[in-house]
């Protein structure tokens, strides 16, 4: 490391009832890929969203090559050299690759010359790219590829990425690092934030770590063992789940030759897919987002019906049944958007409590609700699952992320489900509540539960699958069996690089 | 800079608050509007509230409020179901005639026979027309996916014509010595929707009413229907999760709703209004939205939403007549309320706080 570009000094921020960053201080170098490591909540977002100038700190200040520097928006940042690129695309999917980036800018030069632009960019950093595609049919690679590029054409001195690598496969993941060496060998100084561990000590050259908003250490991520780096993130020691040695039954869940046309324009077709799932067995799903999961979930907690026997339950055929009968039957489903899609925001615990398990804990009576008994239901979800709340009363949107997805999870597995079908179970969820979760799917599996898991975290997925299939473009790879799978062949099942190719320079 | 700061759960106490606070600010903000037009604000205000309920003629003004405040209360509790789950039905000033029209064509189709079965018959035919019109709409949404906002406002202009075709055609009064308009049902007892205490206003539609309200309440509050009603409207993709059938949902809805316009439409031509005449319906179809909304889609909220509503309406013809008020100014009014009781409707999920400005 030979200067400093950018000094965070003593930044802080809090929000009511929340100290988002506490006297956040350190360097990054000219030049450096400097990582950004905390779990979800730990503060990471609002650090970047005050280098950004979205954010303004409370008190602190940073120095941009020696001299103060405190943007007031976005532009003023952008003006300074500072790019972005955001874990959730900002793009139109009806709109193609050059107008989607002239949107952005502030005084866009004639369409063709962008063009010519995004074309030059791509091929020095490696990052093939048509400026004439439509964005609704690219890849999550591609989109983020477009991201990339946006950033670049301003030249950036310092580029934040906001966890880029969690839409992406494996062999995607190893072009983009390509781009952010190549990026690093010209003395762009490169922000990188991630909870991966392993990606990290590939990639960084220097780490902070950030835990509930206070700078708890740096490292050297290259010395420093993935396990040393996640304690310090968390805290303390983390157990690993436990997984019983644990005997396979008989077919619980059958799907073959299943094919459901998109639901919407950018929606995904599923394509004949085929799984089958036994009794203590954990099916994990993999895959990069939009490639079939939610359409997938659909389909198996009865939203989306097909033909009768394309999902069977053990010999009896369900795909025409809607979600309380196949719950009646023990197919029970928790859905991956919490608010507004396994949880209605504005209900209380209690109702959304009555919301799965009205059939299945017998909470109604001839049509009539028996609230009394849903709040008891309620409240022990929220004991057994330990969420944080004061009471069944409040509204879900009122819980955090973590604790929401631990109501939800709990509230399906104390159900005592034949079936449990989970999509991304602990995404946006801090560690130890992820870890509980991922706990309670294997003690469900070890009492006799088939399980699906769809995920995109494969960490996870290696952590409680038996076997693993992943969904590409709707259609699943051949399941196999999970233990001794390499990266690579994962990221083979997940559709390789999406025809995605490093340029040729 | 003020700004709006949403809150972690929607607040109890404002909830209960903004439908007073929304009338205490239309009182200041009226007051102001009738000093501008040069008449006594203080007794403006105390002439539109005040007199119907206490005044010298209150003997004559309060039995009015039931029997305007009813087809308010029927019509709204109805709407309030669908709204609440997002099915807009803004055409009960149809499914109001039609049902007049069905009620008063069975009691009309006995005449002069009496039965004490004629009225009960003329109360399901009531229904049954409102009902009905209303899955005209219904049927088109769920089948062809049309949009239930205009069908149904559009299918309230057919109904118009449709009454002023009755009232001149079939249902014309034989003896009425060609003058448009049906037989008059109060002289006819077996189908006249009679007071059941004289001097009082309350007829069989203001039992309906109260009827209404439980059955709304009991329906939201502890029956799987009115919960998957509630859960649509908060949380649409929640509700498929749940297992809520949509197409089910929406026939229910638009069918109860019309269910109830239509009584409401029976008990008025079969009571207070007499006969079937062109210009019979008033808009108590198109106010009844208001009283959905001013009662926060809440049935007992709707039921004293309606009284309110009743009251202004009493109130004002009173100020027109005593105190030279225009018309307009009272609809400005009425205006006023619904607009204060949408405004202060937002510090229910948002507090306001003082502070700089700054994007999170």
């Amino acid at each position: 490391m030979t200067e400093v570009l950018l000094s965070l000094k003593g930044l802080t921020k809090a929000y009511p009832g929340v100290v988002a960053n506490d006297s956040v201080s350190f360097d990054i170098g000219t030049g450096e890929v400097h990582a950004l490591l905390g779990e979800n909540g730990a503060g990471k977002s609002t650090l970047v969203k005050m280098i950004y100038g979205l954010v303004k700190p409370d008190s602190g200040e940073m120095m941009l090559r020696g001299s103060p520097f405190a943007p007031g928006e976005p532009r003023q940042a952008r003006a300074d050299g500072i790019a972005m690129v955001f874990q959730h695309f900002s793009l139109f999917d009806a709109l193609n690759v050059a107008e989607n980036i002239a949107l952005g800018m502030e005084n866009p030069p004639k369409m063709r010359d962008l063009a010519s632009r995004i074309r030059d960019v791509s091929e020095t950093y490696g990052l093939p790219l048509d400026p004439y595609r439509t964005v609704g049919d690219l890849s999550a690679g591609e989109r983020q590829r477009v991201e990339i590029i946006r950033c670049l054409l301003q030249d950036p001195k310092l580029l934040i990425m906001d966890e880029p690598t969690s839409v992406l496969t494996p062999q995607e993941v190893e072009i983009l690092f390509q781009t952010l060496e190549k990026l690093r060998a010209e003395g762009t100084s490169i922000l990188y934030i991630s909870h991966k561990l392993e990606e990290i000590r590939t990639l960084c050259d220097h780490a902070t770590i950030l835990r509930l908003g206070k700078n708890v250490g740096e490292c050297i991520p290259s010395e420093t063992s993935a396990s040393e780096m996640a304690e310090l993130m968390v805290g303390s020691a983390l157990t690993p789940p436990e997984r019983g040695s644990r005997v396979f039954g008989d077919m619980a869940l059958d799907i073959s030759g299943l094919s459901v046309p998109a639901p919407s324009a950018f929606g995904t077709a599923l394509r004949n897919v085929h799984l089958t799932v036994r009794r203590g067995e954990i099916l994990g799903i993999g895959g990069v987002a939009g490639n079939g999961q939610d359409e997938l979930l659909s389909v198996l907690s009865g939203e989306v019906l097909t033909q009768a026997d394309a999902v069977k339950l053990g010999a009896t055929p369900i795909g025409r049944l809607g979600p309380v009968a196949r719950r009646a039957l023990g197919v029970l489903a928790a859905p991956e958007e919490r608010l507004g899609h396994a949880a209605a925001p504005d209900m209380s615990l209690t109702e959304n409590a009555m919301l799965t398990g009205a059939t299945r804990e017998g909470l109604v009576k001839n049509g009539f609700l028996k609230w009394a008994e849903a709040t008891e239901f309620a409240k022990r979800v929220i004991k057994e699952f330990d969420v944080r709340t004061p009471g069944p009363e409040n509204a879900a949107r009122s819980l955090s992320g973590g604790n929401l997805q631990k109501f939800v999870i709990g509230r399906e597995v104390l159900q005592r489900p034949e079936v449990l079908v989970v999509n991304q179970p602990t995404w946006g969820v801090d560690a130890s509540a992820a870890a509980a979760i991922r706990q309670s799917l294997l003690d469900l599996a070890a009492g006799g539960a088939a399980v699906i898991c769809i995920s995109q975290d494969l960490d996870e997925l290696m952590e409680i699958s038996d076997s693993f299939a992943a969904l590409n473009e709707g259609r699943l790879s051949a399941p196999r069996p999970a233990a001794g799978l390499s990266v690579e062949e994962i990221g083979l099942m997940m559709g390789g690089a999406h025809g995605m190719e490093v340029a040729h320079v | 800079m003020i700004r709006l700061e949403k809150r972690p759960q929607p607040s109890k106490a404002w909830s209960l608050a903004t439908p007073l606070v929304a009338v205490l600010a239309t009182m200041i903000a009226g007051g102001l509007l009738f000093a501008a037009l040069g008449k006594d604000p203080v007794e403006a205000i105390r002439t539109i509230f005040w007199e119907p309920l206490f005044g010298e003629f209150s003997f004559y003004y309060r039995p009015q409020l039931l029997v305007k405040g009813a087809p308010l209360v029927l019509i709204a509790i109805g709407l309030s179901l669908g709204f609440k789950a997002g099915i807009w039905n803004i055409g009960a000033e149809g499914q109001y005639i039609m049902g007049a029209l069905f009620g008063a064509g069975v009691g009309l189709a006995f005449y002069p026979f009496e039965a004490w079965y004629i009225f009960p018959l003329m109360v399901i035919a009531g229904g049954f027309g409102g009902w009905i019109w209303a899955m005209i709409p219904a049927f088109l949404k769920v089948r062809f996916g049309t949009n239930e906002i205009l069908v149904s406002l559009m299918l309230v202009y057919v109904a118009e014509q449709f009454l002023a075709s009755m009232s001149l055609g079939l249902l014309k009064n034989p003896e009425g010595h060609g003058f448009p308009g049906s037989r008059n049902l109060q002289q006819y007892d077996s189908a006249h929707n009679a007071e059941l205490i004289a001097g009082t206003g309350m007829h069989w539609g203001v039992v309906a009413a109260l009827i209404a309200v439980i059955f709304a309440y009991v329906l939201l509050n502890r029956h799987m229907t009115g919960y998957h009603i509630r859960l649509t409207g908060e949380a649409p993709r929640a509700a498929r999760f749940a297992g809520v059938n949509p197409t089910r949902l929406i026939l229910f809805c638009l069918g109860t709703s019309g269910m109830l316009a239509g009584l409401a439409g029976m008990f008025e031509v079969t009571g207070p209004s007499g006969q079937v005449s062109i210009d019979f319906n008033v808009g108590y179809g198109f106010t009844a939205i208001i009283v959905a909304f001013l009662g926060r889609l809440h049935p007992v909220g709707i039921l004293l939403a309606g009284g309110l509503m009743a009251l202004t309406y009493i109130g004002g013809d009173i100020a027109q007549s005593n105190l030279q008020l225009p018309s307009a100014a009272i609809q400005v009014f009425q205006g006023m309320l619904l607009f204060f009781l949408l405004a202060f409707d937002l510090l229910t999920n948002f507090r306001i706080s003082l502070g700089k400005t700054e994007v999170a």
